[in-house]
C-alpha cells in the first residue's frame, strides 16, 4: 500500500509543475510586476529600473520562472500584496483560517443532514419521507449555488433577520472571549448551511442506493436470522458498510468546498480566501491572485490524493501496482 | 404429393408476420421517450414550460430593439415595477424585462454553444480513445485527469481578466477548454465496453473500416446516453456561465447575461427594497435549471430499461 501512496505522491509533482507554469504564464500576461506594491508615485524611474535589474526582472523568462519557483520553495516568498501592503503569505494565512472554520462547519452540517436522510430514505424506500428526500435531492442538485445563497440571504438574512448578512464577526468584541466565539458561529451558520445543502446530494444518493442494495445482501439476512433487532442491523451492519465509500469521497468533498467558497464567501461577504480572490482580482492585485490559484490547485490535488489514499485503505482491490 | 402438401399446411399455425415483427422489434429511443413523457406528467409540464420560456425569450429578444433597451435614461433610475416598466428599471433606467429577454437569449445561446462544442470534442475524442485504446488512450486520459484537478473557476476568472479585448468567443473558448473532459470520459467508457461485444468483432473480421465501425456501429448504440448527458451538461453550462457572469467574470459587459442581472443583488438596497432588480432573473434561472434537469432525468430513465416508468 505504501508503494501505491508513494507513486501517487510522485505523480503529483509533474501536475504541480504544470500548474505552476500555467500560473506563471498568466502572471507574465498581466500588467505590472511583483514590485508594483512597493512603488510610490514620487519614486525615480531610474530607481525602479535598478530594483528590477537587481531582482532579475530583466532576465530571460525561463530564468525568471526558475527564480520565482526557488523563492517560493526556499523562502515561502510569494511576493507582496499591492492593496494590503503586506506579504501575500501573511495575508492569505489570515484569510485561510476563516475559510478553514467555515469549511469545517459546512462539512459537519453536510454529514449531519446527509447521513440520516440517506439512511432513512433507503430504509423506508417509497415512503413519504423517501419521496420528500428524492425531491429535496433533485432540487439541491439542480439549483445553482449563487441562486440558493441569494434566496437564503434574502429570506433568513433580510426578511426574517435571523442571521447577519455580511461579514465574519461582529466588530468590537475582544478576541478569545466566549462572546467572540458565539458571534463567529452566528456569522458562519447561514453560509455553512447553504454550502452544506448544496453538497449533500451525492452522499444522500449514494447512501440511499447502498442501503437499498444492502437489504438483500447475505450478511444482512444472516444478521436478521440470528435475531439481531432491525434497528441494530441498520445502525451497526448496514451503516458501517455503506459509510466506507463515503469516507473515500471525503477528499473530493474538501475540494468541492474550496471551489464553492468563491461564490458562498462573495455573496455572504465572509472574509475568507474565496472572497479575497474576488476582491484581489477586482483591484488587480496580481500577486495575491496568482498565489491563490496556485494554493487552490495544490489543495485540490491534495484532496484527490487524500481520496485515493482513503480509497486504497478502504478497498484493497483498487491498489495500483 | 398433394396429401403431403395439405398435411403440412394443416400443421403450420397461422402466423401474422406483421404483428410478430412489430412485437419483437426493439422500440426506438424516441418511442420509449414518448411513452416516458406520457406517464410522467411532471416531465411533460417541464418540457412545455421550457419550450414556452425558450420561445418567449428567443422571439422576444429578436423583436426588441437591443440598443433602445440598453440606452441609459437617468430619469427612470430604479423605477419600481408599474405601468411604464413591467418589471421596473435598473440604475441606468433600463427596463429589467427587456434585459431579461436579451440576457436570457445570451445565456441560452451560450449554453447551447458550449454544450455543442464540448460534446462534439468529447464524442470524437472519446470514441477514438475508447476504440483504439493503448498509448493514445493513456495520454488523453492523463490530460483529462490533469484538467479535472485544476481549480477551474479560478483559472477561468484569471483568464478573463488577463485577456485583452475580451469577447464572448473567448469565454466560449475557455469554457470548452475545461469542460470537454466529462463527455470524453463518458463516451470513452461506453465505447470501451461496446468494443468488447461480438457485433464489433464480427464487423472487424468482415473488414469494415475503423471509421465506419466507430460512427456507424458504436455511436448509434451509445447515442441515447450521449443525448442524456447533452441535456444535463446544457443545464450545467448555463449554471456555470450565469454564475461567472454573476461574479462579473463571465460574458463581457456588452453582452448582458442572466447572471449579470442577478449580480444587481449586490448593489446597496437591492436586497431590502429593490427586489425587482434581481429576483426575476434568479427565478428564471431557477425555473430553467429545474425544468432542464427534470427533462434530462426523464431522458435518462428512457435510456435505461431498468428505470423506465412507462
Amino acid at each position: 500500500m505504501w508503494k501505491t501512496i508513494l507513486r501517487r505522491v510522485l505523480l503529483m509533482i509533474p501536475q504541480l509543475a504544470i500548474l505552476s507554469v500555467i500560473v506563471f504564464v498568466f502572471g507574465q500576461m498581466m500588467p505590472g510586476d511583483p514590485f508594483t506594491g512597493l512603488i510610490t508615485p514620487d519614486m525615480d524611474p531610474l530607481v525602479i529600473e535598478e530594483i528590477k535589474e537587481k531582482n532579475g526582472l530583466n532576465e530571460p523568462i525561463p530564468v525568471q520562472y526558475k527564480n520565482w519557483i526557488v523563492k517560493i520553495l526556499r523562502d515561502g516568498d510569494f511576493g507582496r500584496s499591492y492593496t494590503y501592503k503586506m506579504p501575500v503569505a501573511t495575508l492569505i494565512g489570515e484569510r485561510a483560517k476563516n475559510t478553514l472554520w467555515l469549511s469545517l462547519l459546512t462539512l459537519i452540517l453536510t454529514y449531519l443532514i446527509a447521513i440520516p436522510l440517506g439512511i432513512y430514505s433507503g430504509r423506508y424506500q417509497n415512503s413519504h419521507l423517501d419521496k420528500a428526500v428524492i425531491v429535496y435531492n433533485f432540487v439541491s442538485y439542480a439549483i445553482p449555488s449563487f441562486i440558493l445563497a441569494l434566496i437564503f440571504l434574502l429570506i433568513f438574512g433580510y426578511r426574517l433577520g435571523w442571521f447577519p448578512t455580511t461579514g465574519s464577526v461582529e466588530i468590537g468584541i475582544p478576541k478569545g472571549t466566549f462572546a467572540y466565539f458565539r458571534s463567529r458561529l452566528h456569522y458562519m451558520i447561514l453560509p455553512a448551511i447553504t454550502a452544506a445543502i448544496l453538497r449533500t446530494t451525492g452522499t444522500i444518493q449514494y447512501l440511499r442506493n447502498e442501503v437499498i442494495d444492502a437489504k438483500t445482501q447475505d450478511y444482512v439476512k444472516t444478521a436478521r436470522s440470528k435475531g439481531v433487532p432491525t434497528n441494530k442491523v441498520y445502525t451497526h451492519h448496514i451503516f458501517r458498510n455503506s459509510l466506507l465509500p463515503i469516507a473515500a469521497f471525503f477528499g473530493f468533498t474538501i475540494t468541492g468546498l474550496l471551489s464553492g467558497s468563491v461564490f458562498i464567501e462573495t455573496i455572504f461577504s465572509y472574509s475568507g480566501m474565496g472572497e479575497l480572490f474576488i476582491t484581489s482580482i477586482n483591484s488587480r492585485d496580481y500577486a495575491v491572485m496568482n498565489t491563490l490559484v496556485l494554493l487552490f490547485g495544490f489543495l485540490t490535488l491534495t484532496g484527490s490524493l487524500l481520496s485515493d489514499i482513503i480509497m486504497t485503505i478502504v478497498d484493497p482491490r483498487i491498489r495500483i501496482e | 404429393m398433394s396429401k403431403n402438401g395439405t398435411g403440412i399446411k394443416a400443421i403450420a399455425p397461422k402466423i401474422d408476420e406483421e404483428a410478430l415483427k412489430s412485437v419483437s422489434k426493439v422500440p426506438s429511443f424516441w418511442k420509449v421517450l414518448k411513452r416516458e413523457f406520457k406517464v410522467d406528467k411532471l416531465a411533460k409540464t417541464c418540457l412545455v414550460i421550457l419550450i414556452i420560456i425558450f420561445a418567449i425569450v428567443l422571439i422576444g429578444s429578436f423583436i426588441l430593439n437591443q440598443e433602445e433597451i440598453m440606452k441609459i435614461n437617468l430619469r427612470n433610475k430604479y423605477k419600481a415595477p408599474g405601468k411604464e416598466f413591467i418589471l421596473g428599471a435598473d440604475i441606468g433606467g433600463r427596463s429589467i424585462a427587456g434585459q431579461l429577454l436579451i440576457g436570457g437569449r445570451n445565456s441560452i445561446l451560450i449554453g447551447i454553444a458550449v454544450t455543442i462544442l464540448t460534446s462534439g470534442i468529447g464524442v470524437v475524442v472519446g470514441l477514438i480513445v475508447g476504440y483504439y485504446g493503448g498509448k493514445v488512450d493513456s495520454i488523453i486520459m492523463r490530460i483529462c485527469d490533469f484538467i479535472s484537478i485544476l481549480p477551474t473557476t479560478l483559472l477561468i476568472i484569471t483568464f478573463v481578466v488577463v485577456i485583452p479585448k475580451y469577447t464572448m468567443w473567448h469565454f466560449i473558448f475557455i469554457m470548452t477548454v475545461f469542460y470537454w473532459v466529462g463527455m470524453t470520459r463518458l463516451v470513452r467508457s461506453k465505447a470501451l465496453s461496446e468494443n468488447r461485444k461480438d457485433y464489433i468483432n464480427a464487423s472487424k473480421i468482415m473488414g469494415t473500416s475503423d471509421l465506419k465501425i466507430m460512427y456507424g456501429s458504436i455511436l448509434p448504440n451509445i447515442s441515447s446516453i450521449i443525448i442524456v448527458d447533452l441535456i444535463l451538461s446544457f443545464a450545467g453550462n448555463i449554471g456555470i456561465e450565469t454564475g461567472l457572469s454573476f461574479l462579473g467574470f463571465g460574458l463581457p459587459p456588452a453582452t448582458p447575461s442572466l447572471g449579470t442581472l442577478v449580480s444587481y443583488a449586490r448593489t446597496p438596497g437591492a436586497m431590502s427594497n429593490k427586489l425587482w432588480l434581481w429576483l426575476p432573473a434568479s427565478l428564471l434561472i431557477l425555473v430553467m435549471m429545474l425544468c432542464i434537469n427534470y427533462v434530462g432525468q426523464a431522458f435518462r430513465r428512457a435510456s435505461d430499461a431498468k428505470q423506465r416508468l412507462g
